[in-house]
């Protein structure tokens, strides 16, 4: 499974003609965890939702390649594009109490996902996501299948969310922010879960976060974007040696308790950055 | 009810059953001071709508006196509420019955037309609505809105009358006015109230189907008028259901595009669409009033009107308190159901 | 910066305004320039502005006496002479229509002028009183929201004496509550915002803040929802009228004169049928101008 991405640009109307929101990203990916880092309006979460091609309606998008695992995803239809979502990649989202439908319980929300790409009766489907809760470390599984997801805790909601997007059995999971709406606490418990699942089943992953050393702490590979672009491209542990300032602007804002500081960096912008 | 379940599941829960209940009760209550009032407030007499302008004076006052008129207002106003406890709305000068005897008589047309156009509208209103929001900006989208607004802007009564024009009189292919053609007057045996039914019931097919026929213009009309208001309203919801997180994320599992709008999307909105359908049906009541007028059907308004122009106000206020009770009975409804449905609130 | 002589677009969209006018007038032409895109509330405007003169010069454009009766020539077909025909007294029918909207519009007038203002006060203290006061606020709206609004002032209508003044006094009141709860439901956003915590820290009393603060904010949802409601109530006018309940013939009220000639649909359609016409289209200009002032500025009702 590989994903190819070749000069992606996605731009949006607005009231003084477009405005691009990403301009000119490229990557490929396989069997890998690759994170993408970058601050609010960065562009990441779009280019990592046109693989899928989830973006909004006034999205216009173009590239030389958005491959899938071969498959042309520019050009696929959307009974294609359904063959690929959920069955071989999976999208989380930030806040479960939005990405979760209110209406239905988080077992029936599973169950749902599990049922439209492996058929089966309802009830082995709702075996199923008791069983996928339980995979994801929820420690009563069958009670929490008949909860609704404002009755659940952020940590506990993500969980379900992941379970849901795992029950296909895909080869991709992007996540799309998947802890910046949790406790600190929560945080890294979801993301080892993320991080023992991909694992163990052979998945690539793209995490997007906003969280550097979070990204670096559990990807192999990580991307730095900013404005639209990549800025930087490096191996998790070879970030310290990141060469664009953006990035060393980011590293050094961070407080550390080995290398104290007496004065925390502010980050400085250059216009420059913009025009690459 | 399911306040007293509730109240085994939890002591807030029925206090806040408790609470609707009690406001319910305060509301009606203000409902009936307000007819109350309305009713004194008349410049004219009623006094003399009885006796006539040439009875003597003790004859005026005797009567004035019956009537409780020459009481301080506090104590009329008791004296009504006794009345209406016991179901008492006072006498119609104009029929000489009962106000409710009245009431009961006429009121059936009116739930039969009423029920009728809110079926027919939600049936092609809700599809309507949905689809246009899942086709936003398109032609059909486009249509619909246009149909929608016309009907929320057109005066119901010149529709009616329109469509008599067009239906009846032009092209010939709808009965005129009324429930039933003079032929079959008094031939249903009245058991409802409701022509239709009451031919069904009683297996005479041929009136039957001259009641349909009667019933088809005005309940058309009124469904127009209903339907708008549905139908816009389903729209938007639906477009803010469709602009939700969990729709992306429904569209990230791969699920069809059918599923998601009417799983997903409208599952989300049916809650909020059951009020907007409870105070449609509720605004029915006061499109009847001008259909039935235009189309001399004998239900409530026609009865409201006819009342009016006589000023026989035992029946207008009657009247009058009947619809405000159902129209309060149905936004209770609404609540009830709003609370029961939606899972956010249980 | 001193303004500049001319109000140029720059001046006027610039991300940076140098002072409260250019902002607010920034605010005003970018929302104009929002209305402006959209074409159907343009003809919703355009339609209530020709409506609005047309009625105005009724005087002026009239080409007949309203109550100029001609009892030879009743029920008259379009002609040269008549535009749209005569009614059943053989009077104009196109001078009838433009001085009924003289009545229908001053009637909505009126009634907006008695109801909004009253239902922003009692929708204001409501919220920002609270307490006792808000509990019976809230009561009393409740019970005049209990009635559907035309039967309700049929009632009035009846008890008073049928005409235009107890028709607008009957609207009226049933006219008001959702002002009120919709000022209170403003109200109640901001009473706890940031900012009129710093106004009341300064020692600004209630009715100061209140009134320079909490009004100007519940104003433009006010103004959608009087354009909104524009359109019903020139709806519910028009139901009294054709019940006899309103404005009473001869006045050239569109639906008194739809009332008194509805049994000539048969043979003089035109006849009822135009000032039916004149009500849907009254109506619905400013159902479409409602619309398009709440996309502009209460998009998040759409």
């Amino acid at each position: 499974m590989q994903v190819v991405l070749r000069n992606l640009r996605i731009a949006f109307p607005s009231p003084r003609g477009t405005s691009e929101a990403v301009r000119g990203v490229s990557f490929t990916l396989g069997q890998e965890k690759l994170g993408i880092v970058g601050e609010s309006g960065s562009g990441k979460s779009l280019t990592a939702r046109s693989i899928l091609r989830l973006l909004p309606r006034q999205a216009q998008v173009s590239a030389e390649t958005i491959e899938f695992d071969g498959i042309d995803v520019l050009k696929a239809d959307e009974t294609a594009m359904r063959a690929i979502r959920g069955k071989r990649a999976g999208l989380i989202m930030q806040d479960p109490k939005y990405s979760l439908n209110p209406v239905m319980t988080a077992g029936q929300q599973i169950a749902e996902a599990w049922h439209a790409h492996r058929g089966g009766s309802r009830r082995e489907a709702r075996e199923a996501a008791v069983e996928l809760l339980a995979q994801v470390q929820i420690r009563d599984p069958k009670r929490v299948a008949d909860l609704y997801p404002h009755e659940l805790s952020g940590g506990m909601g993500q969980r379900a969310m992941i379970a849901m997007m795992l029950a296909p059995d895909p080869e991709l999971l992007i996540a799309d922010e998947p802890t910046s709406a949790l406790d600190a606490t929560v945080q890294a418990e979801i993301l080892r879960l993320i991080e023992d699942l991909v694992s163990r089943r052979g998945m690539g992953l793209i995490l997007i976060s906003h969280d550097l050393p979070l990204v670096s702490h559990f990807c192999d590979r990580v991307l730095v974007m900013y404005a639209g672009r990549v800025v930087e491209e490096a191996r998790a542990g070879e970030l310290a040696r990141a060469k664009h300032p953006y990035t060393r602007g980011l590293l050094d804002c961070m407080p550390s308790l080995v290398h104290p500081k007496p004065r925390l960096a502010v980050m400085r912008r250059d216009p420059a950055w913009l025009a690459t | 009810m399911s306040a007293i379940t509730d109240a085994g599941r939890s002591p807030a829960r029925f206090r806040a059953s408790l609470t609707g209940l009690s406001s319910v009760a305060i509301t009606l209550f203000g409902l009936i001071l307000v007819t109350f009032l309305i009713g004194r407030a008349m410049p004219i007499d009623p006094t003399l709508a009885i006796v006539g302008d040439h009875a003597p004076p003790d004859v005026v006052a005797k009567v004035r006196a019956d009537l409780g008129l020459d009481q301080p207002l506090i104590v009329q106003f008791w004296i009504y509420l006794e009345h209406l406890v016991h179901g008492d709305l006072g006498r119609s000068v104009m029929t000489q019955n009962l106000v409710t005897t009245d009431i009961a008589h006429f009121f059936p047309a009116t739930l039969e037309l009423a029920t009728t156009a809110i079926i027919i509208a939600i049936l092609i209103g809700v599809p309507l609505g949905v689809v246009a929001a899942a086709r936003q900006g398109s032609r059909f989208d486009h249509v619909v809105r246009v149909i929608s607004l016309a009907g929320q802007s057109v005066p119901i009564f010149v529709l009616g009358l329109l469509c008599l024009l067009l239906f009846y009189v032009k092209l010939g292919i709808a009965p005129g006015t009324g429930q039933q053609d003079v032929l079959y007057e008094g031939m249903v045996p009245d058991v409802t109230g409701m022509r239709v039914l009451d031919a069904a019931l009683d297996a005479d097919w041929d009136a039957f189907w001259d009641a349909l026929a009667h019933l088809a213009q005005p309940a058309l009309v009124l469904a127009y008028f209903s339907l708008s208001i549905i139908t816009r309203m389903t729209r938007a919801f639906m477009l803010e259901a469709l602009a939700g997180e969990y729709i992306v994320a429904a569209r990230a599992k791969g699920l069809s595009p059918a599923r998601i709008l009417w799983r997903h999307a409208f599952g989300n909105i049916m809650v909020p669409l059951i009020t907007v359908i409870a105070l449609a049906y509720a605004g029915l009541l006061e499109g009847a009033v001008l259909t039935e007028t235009v189309f001399s059907w004998p239900g409530l308004g026609l009865y409201l009107t006819g009342s009016l122009l006589n000023a026989d106000m035992n029946a207008v206020l009657g009247a009058t308190l009947v619809v405000g009770a159902v129209y309060v009975g149905l936004n209770l409804l609404a609540d009830l159901a709003y609370r029961l449905l939606d899972p956010r609130v249980r | 910066m001193t303004p500049p002589m001319s109000l140029t677009r720059d001046w006027l969209l610039t991300d940076a305004p140098e002072s409260r006018r250019q902002a607010s007038l920034g605010r005003l032409y970018r929302g104009w320039l929002q209305f402006r895109g959209n074409y159907l509330a343009m003809a919703g405007l355009i339609a209530a502005v020709v409506l609005i003169a047309f009625s105005l010069a009724a005087p002026l454009l009239a080409p007949y006496d309203p109550s100029a009766q001609d009892l030879t020539n009743r029920f008259g077909p379009p002609s040269a002479a008549h535009w749209l025909g005569t009614d059943e007294v053989g009077r104009d029918l196109l001078t009838r229509l433009l001085y009924g909207g003289r009545i229908t519009l001053g009637m909505v007038v009126a009634i907006m002028v008695l109801v909004a203002p009253v239902g922003l006060v009692v929708g204001i203290v409501a919220g920002y009183a609270g307490g006792i006061a808000d509990r019976i606020l809230m009561r009393l709206t409740d019970i005049f929201l209990a009635f559907p609004r035309l039967i309700l002032a049929l009632a009035f209508v009846a008890a008073l004496k049928p005409g235009i003044s107890s028709a607008i006094i009957a609207i009226a009141l049933t006219a008001w509550p959702p002002y009120a709860r919709l000022a209170r439901a403003e109200t109640l956003t901001i009473r706890n915002a940031d900012f009129i915590a710093a106004v009341r820290l300064t020692g600004a009393s209630a009715t100061r803040i209140v009134m320079r603060h909490i009004a100007p904010l519940c104003v433009s949802s006010l103004i959608v929802r009087v354009t909104l409601d524009m359109s019903g109530i020139i709806l519910t006018a028009a139901g009294l009228g054709f019940l006899g309940m309103g404005a009473q013939p001869p006045m050239p009220e569109w639906g008194t004169m739809i009332a008194t000639t509805r049994g000539q649909i048969l043979d003089a359609w035109w006849v009822p049928t135009i000032p039916g016409v004149a009500i849907f289209v009254a109506s619905l200009a400013f159902n479409l101008l409602g619309d398009g002032l709440r996309d502009v500025l209460d998009p998040k009702q759409g």
